[in-house]
This record gives structure tokens, sequence and C-alpha cells, in this order.
């Protein structure tokens, strides 16, 4: 049923390692995209003009470079950073490069997206919470991060399927995984059933991600239990 | 005493600048239940979002116990906040803390332990009735109960003032009448300074000392709740009093008396008692009453006949009953 390839691959765990690295690879990416975009994603919301504190230069500049980055492909943008990468990491190759290129890629996506889940908090809440006393700074992180962590899971686990995608376009330039593995055995070497093998492991990732991402959204959103 | 002087508000829009507030000037006393009435876009949010400076005055100042709210650095005027508690029509609660920890919160800002905190928040759950369902999330409660909870929180700094948005808007009537008694209950027992903005003439005049209409940005009236309620003297005070009984000026008659219901037994069967006493046949034009959990809220218009002598009569009784009415002219 399958090819002597996947075979091979099978047994000298090639495949079970890309598992690994994918997973590696999505995961570290998406922590420090966060790392990056959560400040980022805050700043943009904070900063508009119907913020809690607008500074609208600010905003302009921060929103202008956050577009820029997300209207670079990120087949392009990847090849487009790796001086980047060699810069930050010191090599231009393998995972660590990857990991550098995925983070400046999902970086402004991950703003985005925080920057929507916090304009999602009620204004009423946010008005009483002013009315009470609160300065700016205890407002972000006592007001609008909270009341929007439901949102926040959410969207950091649309955040992180985007981010696995990406990861596999990496085995193009030198990057490991699943899509790599579909690319060299499968694609180069017509080795159809490789190729729908990783897409299938890719999926059940996917799926995992999903599932429990949305499980924990719905537990800590305490306007559903 | 708020001292609200010479306030002004617009905004400027890309249709060009709306006033929303026109030359304001009020006084609210200490201890006193101040009402501010007015229709939707009347600019009395705006009014009452101006004296805790959620909204900054184009003109004019605050003026809160002889300090100058304007003049305020951010720093002291979000400290002066925490003696100005707020609720609001959509109560605005936190919705991803439970009970308890929407209370504890503006404890937490304004830097008060956390044991002291918590035993002052379920003192006040205590007072709104609330303190079984600390552990509950604003989700699982009903509307009543939110504003419970909002007017507990609003209470736990110890304000000297309560400012309420449409604080009862949202809510059914036998709520809204629980609601209002809580908050004569605090201003009674707490001595809390409460400012009511409301478009409902009933929230007025069943817990307001004073209170000021307002029409298109500016202050139609000022004057004590019964004076007002009796005797309205602008335009819109009327029309809020008597939303419907406009066409009545048509139906002409020579002595027309309006019956005010300020919580009087609804049982009391006012109209016949004076039917029977007067002998005297009277003819109702309008009417708007509302039964209150046995109390009776509201107005009426009759007509009285023509007749001097019989319609003195009427008039007599009334008066001799204690039943607040006034002429209609």
């Amino acid at each position: 049923m399958f090819s002597e390839m996947f075979y091979k691959l099978w047994e000298n765990g090639i495949i079970q390692a890309g598992v690994w690295e994918t997973i590696y690879m999505t995961v570290l990416s998406t922590l420090f995209a966060y790392l990056i975009g959560m400040p980022l994603g805050l700043i943009l919301s904070v900063t508009d003009e119907s913020g809690i504190h607008p500074l609208p230069w600010l905003n302009r500049i921060l929103g202008t470079l956050v577009n820029v980055f997300r209207s670079i492909p990120f087949i392009i943008l990847m090849v487009a950073m790796l001086p980047v990468a060699k810069f930050v990491v010191g090599v231009s190759l393998g995972n660590k490069a990857m990991i550098v290129t995925l983070v400046i890629a999902a970086a402004p996506y991950v703003a985005r997206m925080v920057e929507s889940s916090i304009k999602e908090v009620n204004a009423g809440v946010i008005e009483a919470a002013q009315a009470m006393g609160t300065g700016s700074f205890k407002l972000v992180y006592k007001v609008l991060i909270p009341e929007a962590k439901p949102s926040l899971i959410t969207n950091a686990v649309i955040s992180t399927v985007t981010i696995l995608g990406y990861s596999a376009m990496a085995g193009i330039i030198g990057g490991t995984g699943l899509g790599q593995i579909a690319i060299t055995y499968g694609y180069q070497r017509y080795n159809d059933d490789i190729i729908w093998v990783c897409v299938i492991l890719t999926i059940i990732i996917v799926q995992i991600i999903q599932v429990a991402g949305t499980r924990i959204a719905n537990k800590t959103d305490r306007r559903i239990n | 005493m708020i001292e609200i002087k010479d306030l002004n508000k617009t905004y400027q829009t890309s249709a060009g600048a709306i006033v929303a507030l026109d030359n304001i000037n009020l006084t609210i006393s200490d201890g006193e239940i101040f009402g501010i009435i007015g229709l939707s876009g009347a600019g009395k949010s705006t009014l009452v979002r101006c004296i805790n400076l959620l909204e900054r005055p184009t003109k004019g100042d605050v003026v809160l116990d002889g300090k100058s709210l304007m003049q305020l650095p951010q720093k002291e005027l979000l400290k002066t906040r925490q003696s100005i508690g707020m609720i609001f029509q959509n109560f605005n609660l936190l919705e991803q803390r439970n009970v308890l920890q929407n209370v504890c919160y503006p404890m937490e800002i304004a830097g008060i332990k956390k044991d002291e905190a918590r035993e002052r928040a379920m003192e006040l759950l205590q007072l709104v009735g609330l303190a079984d369902r600390q552990k509950s999330y604003p989700s699982q409660l009903s509307g009543g109960q939110k504003q419970r909870v909002a007017i507990a929180r609003a209470l736990a700094t110890k304000p000297k003032y309560l400012l309420c948005d449409e604080a009862t808007s949202a809510l059914d009537p036998n709520t809204t009448q629980s609601i209002l008694e809580l908050l004569k209950e605090i201003n009674k027992t707490m001595g809390v300074t409460i400012v009511v903005i409301t478009h409902e003439m009933r929230v007025i005049d069943q817990i307001c000392d004073r209170v000021a209409v307002i029409d298109s940005s500016q202050i139609a009236e000022v004057g004590y709740v019964s004076d007002v309620f009796t005797s309205p003297q602008s335009e819109i005070a009327k029309e809020l009093i008597l939303p419907k009984a406009r066409p009545i000026d048509k139906i002409t008659g020579e002595h027309r008396v309006r019956i005010v219901f300020d919580g009087e037994d609804s049982y009391k069967p006012i109209i016949s008692n004076l039917i029977l006493e007067c002998q005297v046949p009277v003819n109702i034009l309008y009417a708007d009453t509302e039964d209150i959990d046995g109390t009776a809220y509201g107005h009426m218009i009759i007509q009285l006949p023509d007749d001097e002598h019989q319609a003195n009569r009427v008039l007599h009784y009334l008066q001799s009953s204690g039943i607040t009415y006034s002429k209609e002219v």
C-alpha cells in the first residue's frame, strides 16, 4: 500500500521526528510571536482614537509597520528575513533560523489578533473602572486583559494554527518538519503517499490544538459557566 | 457639595460642532437625593459624566467640596473619583470576576488590604441582600441582582457621592421599586448624596428631594420635586409629567383638576369616594396610574361640573382628605 520510501522514512524515525519538529517550531514561534505581538497589540488598542489612552502618532506608526509586514506574502518575507535570522541566531539555515523568520512574520498578525480581542471588551465596563479611579496602566492588566481572556485564548489558537501552516513552508528554505518531508521526499520524488501522510498528520495536530484550545477558552469564560 | 459652574460641553464631529451641554449651573447639597430628568438626547448622561470628569467639559468647572476638579492633576483626579461612586443602566460589572471580586475591585485600586477589602465587601453584600451569591458570576444573576452588586461595588470605597446613570431603566417595575428603596435606604443610613439621572418621572417622584429638568442641553427648571410635580413651569416639565396629556387642551371644560398619586394605597377607591361623598358627577379625562406593590403612582385629570358650587365641593373634599392635586388651566 505504501511506497518503499515511506517504510524507509518510518523505520528511520524521520516522519516521527518531523512531527516533533513541526510541533517544536510552532510552539516556540507562537510563544515568541506573542512576546512581541501581545504588547504591540495592547499598544495598538490602547493608543487608538477610541482607546483608553489615545496617541494618534504612535498608533499610526505602529499600525503602518504592522500593515507593511502583513502585506508581504510569507514565502517572500521568509527569504527576505534570512539575513535578520543570521544576525539574531548566527545561522540562516535550520530550525533556529526558521523560528526567527516565523516570529517576524507572525508577530504583526498576533498584534492584530490581540488588538481585536481587546477592542471587544465592553466599553461600559471600562467606563465603570475609570469611574472607580483606575489609571490607564492598571486598566490594562486588571480589566482589559482579564475581561478579554477568552477571546485572547480563542485567537491564540487561530494564530497557532496559522503559524503551523507557515512552518510547513519553511521546509522550502531549509527548515525541517512535516512540511519539509512532504516536499523533499514526497513532492520532489513523486511519492504521493508521503505527501498524504504528512497532510493527515498535520490535520491531526491542528485538530488537537483546536479542540484543546476551545475547551480551555470555554472553561475560563465566566460568561458561560 | 457639588457645584456645577457654567458648564459647557461641545463635541467636534465631521458634521460640525454639537452642543451637548449649554451653560449648566447646579448646586447639589450634601445628603440630598438630586434628580436630573430629561428626554433621551437632552444631555443628562453627558452631564453626569462631567461630574466625575469621565467627560471633560469644554468650559466651566465642577467644584467638589470646594475643590475644583478641572484643576486637579490626573493622579489626584483618580483619587477623587474613589469618593464618587457610580452605577449604570447596564450595570457594567466585570464579567470575568465573581460577585465578591467585583465588589473588591475598587478597593484593590484604592490600595486597601485584601482581608480588609473582603470583610467590607461581605458587609456590603449583606446590605444589598446578596451575601449568599458571593461566588456567582454576573452572567448567573438577574438584572436587579446585578444592579445590587453594582451598588455594593460603588459603595466599597465609602464614597460621599453616588451617581446613578439611568440605573433602573433596564429593570422591570417591581425591581425598579426595590432598587429605588435600596438607594433611599443608603441615602438615609449612610448619608450618601445621590445624583439620579433618569427619563422616568416616577423615579424622581419616588426618591428625589430636588429635581432639575434638562431640555436641549439646558436646565429648564430646578426645584423641589413636590413643587415641580404639582405645578410644572416649563414646557418640557409639563411634557414629562403629563406625557400623553396634550390632546386634553382641546377638550375644554371650565374646571379641570389633576390628581397626583404619589404613594397612596392602591386599594383606596379615591374617585368613587369623591363622587359618593360630594354627590357630584366627574369625568375622567386622562389617567396614567400604576400599581407597584399596592401603592399607586401617577396622575389623573378629572373634569368637574361647570357649576362653581359643585366644583368647590370637590376641591374642598380633595383638600380635606389630603390628596395632592392641582387645578389645570
